[in-house]
């Protein structure tokens, strides 16, 4: 009877968001912040694979997303929108709605292939210097972007058109919805990654990077796995992001600035703590929406913010529990580390 | 034919000459005693041995295969298991945890299976725990299992260490200096438990050790190093009355 | 080709190096002493642009009440050498500030060094805003201070700005050669990039030591930048993030915590880049157009690391296993 608190929890919460969005309950305005909670929950979980649990730095997360956008993006235009650079739509429009999650995929394994660009040097080197190739990587990516993706640094536009044609044959949250799955997807990836004993790895290598090798942990399979994994679904952020309102992307949204505030997510949450990623970047969210009246001065706030914290409290709002650490009887609802233990099945 | 083989093995560090000529033969049940000066090349060698170093020069063959070259997780996966001078547990993991991920080795789902928690993952997880408890519990540790490693005591993290060791089940473990840091009532305790994994898991055994009682009490063969080059070899009696290990050990005898 | 062209590149190439360079120092010496990468630094560089700006907007005002339009030759070398001077000091004060307020709490609570490297980067954040929300979004321009001279040699033109930029960073970069190798603060700062704990077991204070540190490789960005300001005239709030990765990424390629593996790294870098321009003059190899620069120099860097980890200067920290 447990084993359906979840997805009953899960199932009313998507009832409640999309067809709040859809009976124009929430506004578009609120719309727009529950759009970008989602991306930014799966942002800041699939970076906490590599910074939280693996111990890394990479700071150059966006530069995934911004190949997951531009993927995504320009396939769905080429598919399902009539388009100056590629002409008219490849694809009826009534395609669009049962591709789009296809499309997302192809942006989110684009994604995790250019994520190899950072896992095979991360064989051999670790913390500052891979810091660095994350950079070099991050940047190397919004330069290819703009010299060689349609649109150049101008950026591509398009994307509303195929979202306009998903409306067309039926008119619904489209794109809060796909962004809702694809959270509860990225949640349910990562936080069964790790509590598998191949996942308890990436911790392993971690905490002890040469005893995990000499304690049979084959370690370079693992990193490129979380490698591709993080940058994946970073991609599929990205591509969920490049359909946003406006249909618009261009490189210059992709680059370490981008990276910054999504590691200031990491950080906020806990590394290593799922649900503190989910936590902080929901409230990461709300908080740039609360500070929007201070326009640009609001980047000048949280930087502040988040250095009194590093003097206050480093290790995040979670640290690296969960929840159900703190809260023991949301176990019953979430379950529990001991329940992954049980030696019986129920 | 001998478990493990060594011959000439040579490390360089740069311009430092840190293994020299270093040959053994290792035959299957022996245990084994590796003793020198500080900074003598002991542990070097085990981690020569292990792959986490590529030697210069030499052999190294475990029943006949050989292991330079290869990487440490295969040559765990072959059967040659260590711990270490300094424990190198995984601290923020528990005892559980740092158990059952040396079983990494032996997982056959994929990563698919890890993700989809399907019914073979479920099962083969199943059973690694099962192993991993089991071990624990002939060790004294099944009630810590799931205590964070960096909680415990010191002379239990050196079991744990041990533990971790043999579930990568090994052929062949190599024990870097497990008495360091031990009471003599520990130590007691350590050579009971050393003879008792030797015979219980069926086990070959190399160690390091600075604890002359240790090493004394419970090796059949002793190997004597200094500077890299092997200055010894042979029973305890041998090795206690030969000078060049005591001139090793105190400086040259003053007559 | 031809020599002229290639001398052309060459000059251009060193006044870009000595960007690179002068930032560099910044990072590397504050990565050997603290093993900290202060990604607040490239906005050092911009603080140091803006404020020699205000101070030679200032002085030019006080100096037009004096003579009114047309400034005698020595007021003009006067106010640059104050600029550059002011800036430098004051800029070393923020640098010593930042340290003494964000990073050293952390140091003596004995944070890990994660929560120093977040912390700088936020303060960079902090500071590009803080210029964004204070001076708006107008980019400023830098007063010309000395008149720009044009000479010709052959077919290569140069100013006399560009070889101000290039004499003073060679001799600066001369002057920091002698301050570590003869002094005994020079040493100790050397000393602490090896061995971290024995030095203050030594009795050399690590505060002051620090505090130097950051006063120094701030007070060069703060000169690469008002000689920045003074060549392209152009300031704005986010000058330092390009300019201050590429040249951290110099930094690194020429071994950080190593000077001179600063000094090397940031006129490589340079080097490639405008070379890489250049060779889109040769047929053949058009496609090769300024906007692959950055590309292309990320790049070659990307390989040099991949190859040689360490940087060009870089010492292996080899882990005892």
């Amino acid at each position: 009877m447990r084993k359906f608190y979840l997805p009953l929890l899960v199932l009313l919460l998507f009832v409640a968001i999309i067809g709040g969005s859809w009976l124009r309950v929430f506004n578009e305005y609120w719309q727009l912040v529950l759009l970008y909670m989602g991306i930014n929950i799966i942002l800041t979980v699939s970076l906490n694979l590599i910074n939280g649990y693996m111990g890394e730095f990479s700071c150059g997360h966006a530069g995934f997303m911004g190949v997951g956008a531009y993927v995504a993006g320009l396939l769905s235009v080429w598919l399902f929108a009539e388009d100056k650079v590629f002409g008219p739509p490849v694809l009826p429009a009534a395609l669009a709605i049962p591709l789009f999650p296809v499309i997302l995929i192809v942006g989110g394994v684009a994604a995790s292939l250019v994520g190899l660009l950072v896992a095979i040097p991360s064989f051999r080197t670790r913390g500052d210097y891979l810091a660095i190739i994350t950079l070099a990587v991050n940047y190397i990516i919004k330069s290819v972007l703009e010299n060689f993706a349609p649109g150049g640094a101008r950026g591509f536009v398009g994307m509303k058109r195929v979202m306009n044609n998903m409306d067309g044959v039926f008119d619904a949250p489209w794109l809060l919805i796909w962004t809702f799955i694809g959270m509860i997807l990225t949640i349910i990836i990562i936080r069964n990654f790790v509590s598998s004993i191949l996942g308890k790895g990436v911790v392993a290598i971690r905490e002890d990077e040469i005893a995990a090798e000499l304690m049979s942990v084959n370690t370079r399979r693992v990193k490129v796995i979380a490698f591709m994994l993080s940058c994946g679904l970073a991609g599929l952020a990205g591509g969920l992001f490049a359909h946003g309102p406006g249909g618009y992307i261009n490189p210059g949204t992709f680059t370490i600035l981008k990276s910054t505030e999504i590691m200031v997510m990491v950080y906020l949450g806990g590394m290593g703590s799922l649900s503190g990623s989910i936590i902080s970047a929901v409230g990461f969210t709300l908080l740039l929406e609360i500070l929007r009246p201070l326009g640009v001065f609001k980047w000048v706030v949280i930087p502040l913010l988040l250095v009194v914290m590093m003097l206050v409290r480093p290790s995040g709002i979670m640290g690296n529990k969960e929840l159900t650490d703190v809260f023991p009887r949301l176990r019953a609802i979430f379950g529990s580390k001991e329940e992954s233990y049980a030696l019986a099945s129920d | 034919m001998p478990l493990l083989q060594i011959k000439n093995l040579t490390h360089f560090f740069g311009g430092l000459r840190a293994v020299y000529d270093f040959n053994l033969d290792l035959e299957e049940g022996e245990l084994v005693g590796l003793i020198g000066p500080n900074g003598a090349g002991k542990t070097t060698i085990f981690n020569l041995v292990t792959g986490a170093y590529k030697p210069t020069e030499g052999e190294v063959r475990l029943n006949g295969d050989n292991l330079v070259g290869l990487r440490p997780h295969k040559i765990t996966a072959q059967g040659i298991a260590r711990t270490f001078q300094t424990i190198r547990l995984w601290n923020e993991m528990t005892v559980l945890d740092n158990v059952c991920v040396a079983h990494a080795a032996r997982i056959k789902y994929s990563l698919l299976d890890s993700i989809l928690h399907g019914r073979r993952y479920q099962e083969e997880e199943r059973q690694i725990k099962e192993q991993a408890i089991e071990l624990l519990a002939a060790f004294g540790l099944a009630g810590q299992a799931q205590e964070l490693v960096k909680n415990m005591p010191y002379g239990a993290q050196r079991r744990v260490e041990i533990v971790r060791a043999l579930a990568t089940e090994p052929r062949l473990v190599l024990l870097d200096e497990p008495a360091a840091g031990m009471n003599p009532g520990e130590i007691g305790e350590l050579m009971g438990l050393i003879q008792r994994i030797r015979q219980e898991f069926d086990l070959t055994v190399w160690i390091i050790e600075h604890q002359m009682r240790v090493i004394m009490n419970i090796c059949e063969r002793i190997k004597v190093i200094d500077f890299g080059e092997t200055i010894a070899e042979g029973t305890p009696a041998e090795i206690q009355n030969n000078p060049k290990v005591i001139e090793a050990y105190l400086g040259e005898e003053v007559f | 080709m031809t020599i002229d062209i290639f001398l052309q590149h060459l000059l251009n190439a060193l006044q870009w190096g000595s960007f690179y360079a002068l930032i560099a120092l910044g990072y590397t010496m504050v990565y050997g002493v603290l093993l900290l990468i202060n990604f607040a630094h490239g906005d050092i560089f911009m603080v140091g642009a803006y404020v020699g700006f205000f101070i030679a907007t200032f002085l030019l005002g006080i100096a037009a009440i004096f003579f009114g339009a047309a400034l005698p030759m020595w007021a003009s070398w006067l106010i640059l050498i104050l600029t550059i001077l002011g800036s430098m000091v004051l800029t070393a004060g923020v640098g010593v500030g930042i340290e003494r307020v964000a990073y050293r709490p952390l140091r003596e609570r004995g944070a890990a060094r994660l929560y120093l490297v977040i912390t700088a980067l936020m303060i960079g954040i902090f500071l590009e805003y803080l210029n964004l929300s204070l001076l708006g979004a107008a980019d400023r321009g830098f007063p010309e201070l000395i008149e720009t001279h044009i000479y010709t040699i052959g077919n290569v033109s140069f100013t006399n700005i560009k070889l101000m930029v290039i004499g003073l960073a060679v001799v600066v970069m001369i002057g920091l050669e002698v301050f570590l190798r003869r002094t005994k603060m020079g040493l100790a700062m050397r000393a602490i990039s090896y061995d971290k704990v024995a030095v203050p077991l030594m009795g050399v204070p690590m505060n002051a030591i620090i505090a130097v540190t950051f006063a120094i490789g701030s007070a060069l960005a703060a000169l690469a930048g008002v000689m920045y300001g003074s060549a392209y005239h152009v300031l704005g709030f986010d000058m330092g993030i390009l300019i201050g990765w590429k040249a951290f990424v110099a930094a690194v390629v020429g071994g950080i915590g190593e000077v001179r593996g600063a000094m090397v790294g940031g006129f490589l870098l340079a080097f490639i880049e405008i070379f890489v321009v250049a060779l889109g003059d040769v047929p053949g190899l058009e496609w090769l157009s300024s906007t692959y620069r950055d590309l292309v120099a990320f790049t070659v860097l990307l390989v040099i690391l991949t190859i040689r980890p360490t940087g060009i200067f870089g010492v292996a920290r080899r882990q005892k296993v």
